[in-house]
């Protein structure tokens, strides 16, 4: 049994969601093979290289895999994974957006943000907003998983797997790159960071989010979003935690004037010691909050910066 | 140009879900039950792309029992011209959803194809995509803002990172994130006039499409429970016990 694990990175460099995959990999069993397919990904697939546990990074090198296209990397992943018992990548916007092409190019399903692994067919994945779990077993001769990063550990770095060129390459012509528009921040990224604090609809607005930096400067936290503050146009898309935004497991989430709604559980409920500010004493948040505070945020929130 | 949008009919995202006291799914018996908040927003999409004069037709598709009727008849009345149901009992997964739609692509030849970026029962998010690797067509994921330019399309998409820029030849696949428009309420002349708008009805089994998944869901349980803790009183008292009861900070 070998598995093939497709890289997230930028080209020069990988993205610690790969760590995930590859720990989810080691979980099923078996060789694990990593792709790495960008241009100039060189940096990238030597980080790859030292996870531990992975047996051989192929490097697809070429101007097609750029942006990773989704139409080129579902060939590329299509074509090489043939020989595979399992395909596995994060469940990313990277991964969601190219893994069903492969799986549905390969002729099977897709597993889709599993959080366990059971054994090499047999895994746990939410339906539902998280609101249940079904265990799902796959017959098909490849797996195709994608993997809820913030459900697994990453896998180490102590890792020298051999780097082999893969001379493979596929361009459908059908689409391009035109341009990226990403938030520069120096804080941590949201799948990564240990704590987070989370801004709602009580923010009011945009600019009051600024009361959140102070804090999250003290924490080195991410700041994050609910999607009512993201919809309002507060802070952008990227910053929103929820079922369909990021979903995350720091070890503490701050939620303030965020209410509740499921669709944000969904996103932040298995975090592992979650506060909530609120003013409103009767939100859902603080039915799953560990610690409450009903109070006004525009005077708890200066008084807790203070107090860090 | 013309425009097929899909729908599927999911249960309310108001609802709360119960799992079957015999792990063998989600309690759906009596619970109110809607369009999938996604493909709404693409049938809104496909309307504007209408009324600005840039698509002629929109033509809404669902796959499922006959009750999803009522979510393509509220699509016609969303201002979708025509609804096409293919009839089945069974439960398809995304695979067998896309093998099916690829027929209707080679069917109907339109111009784009806009879907929702996932459906809130099983949280594939996988058909969009696998429908464009079966016909051979470009996608645009998770898109905010859609511009027809000629035989091109531009897709404006919702990344981990921020936002990115796709061009993408016609024919094409969109699928739909939250931000790409905000759904109108059907009117009453409306939901009227749609019910007089045709609605074919076609059996999935005629199709030649092999229906059968392997995958298997063995059983389907209650997330772990999360008890709630404490109110604490003041901000004193949350650090302290963020200090010294969780250790967190």
């Amino acid at each position: 049994m070998t598995i093939l694990v497709i890289a997230e990175h930028d080209n020069s460099s990988l993205k610690a969601d790969t760590l995930k995959a590859v720990a989810a990999a080691s979980a099923v069993g078996g060789d694990i093979n990593v792709l790495v397919a960008g241009a100039n990904c060189s940096q990238a697939a030597e980080q790859a290289a030292k996870i531990s546990g992975v047996d051989k990074v192929l490097v697809a090198d070429n101007g097609a895999y750029e942006y990773q296209l989704a139409e080129n990397m579902g060939l590329l992943i299509a074509d090489i994974g043939k020989d595979y018992s399992h395909i596995i990548s994060a469940a990313t916007t990277t991964g969601k957006n190219f893994m069903p092409r492969a799986a549905a190019l390969l002729d099977v399903a897709q597993i889709s943000d599993i959080i366990s692994v059971q054994s090499a067919d047999t895994f746990e994945r939410p339906i539902y907003a998280g609101n249940a779990i079904a265990t799902v077993q796959s017959s098909d001769a490849i797996k195709v998983l994608t993997v809820r990063v913030a459900a697994f550990d990453a896998a180490g770095t102590d890792g020298n797997a051999e780097i082999v060129a893969l001379d493979n390459t596929q361009n459908a012509d059908i689409s391009s790159f035109v341009g990226a528009e990403l938030t520069k921040s120096e804080r941590p990224e949201l799948g990564a960071a240990r704590v987070i604090i989370s801004g709602g609809r009580g923010m009011q607005n945009g600019e009051n989010f600024a009361l959140l930096d102070g804090i999250a400067d003290k924490l080195s936290a991410a700041i994050g979003a609910s999607r009512a503050a993201v919809d309002a146009g507060f802070v952008p898309n990227d910053m929103q935690v929820g079922q369909t935004g990021k979903i995350v497991a720091p070890e503490l989430y701050i939620a303030v004037g965020i209410s509740g709604a499921i669709q944000h559980l969904a996103g932040m409920k298995d975090s592992k010691v979650i506060v909530a500010i609120n003013k409103d004493p009767e939100a859902p948040i603080f039915q799953i909050a560990d610690y409450g505070l009903a109070a006004d945020l525009f005077e708890a929130l200066p008084e807790l910066e203070a107090a860090l | 140009m013309k425009i097929l949008v899909t729908v599927k009919r999911v249960i309310d995202y108001n609802v709360k879900v119960r799992v079957k006291a015999d792990n063998s799914g989600v309690d759906l018996a009596n619970t109110k039950m809607s369009i999938n908040p996604f493909c709404e927003i693409a049938v809104e999409e496909a309307v504007r792309l209408k009324e600005k004069g840039v698509a002629t037709e929109v033509v809404v598709v669902s796959i499922g029992a006959k009750a999803c009727q009522e979510q393509i008849r509220t699509a016609l009345a969303l201002g979708a011209d025509r609804g096409i149901q293919i009839d089945t009992e069974l439960n398809l997964d995304s695979l067998q959803v896309a093998k099916l739609l690829a027929k209707v692509v080679e069917q109907e030849q339109p111009n784009l194809v806009i879907m929702g970026k996932q459906a809130i029962d099983s949280d594939n998010n996988q058909t969009g995509q696998m429908l464009g690797a079966l016909t051979g067509l470009p996608q645009g994921t998770f898109a905010s803002e859609v511009v027809i330019e000629g035989d091109k399309a531009q897709v404006t998409r919702e990344i981990d990172g921020g936002l990115q820029t796709v061009g993408l030849s016609l024919p094409a696949i969109v699928t739909t994130d939250l931000r790409l428009n905000e759904p109108r309420y059907a009117t009453l002349p409306n939901i009227m006039k749609a019910k007089r708008k045709p609605l074919e009805v076609k059996a999935a089994d005629d199709f030649g499409v092999n229906l059968t998944s392997n995958v298997q869901v063995l059983k389907v349980s209650e997330p772990a429970k999360r008890d709630g803790g404490e109110m604490v009183e003041t901000v004193a008292d949350l650090v302290a016990k963020l200090k010294d009861e969780a250790k967190v900070i």
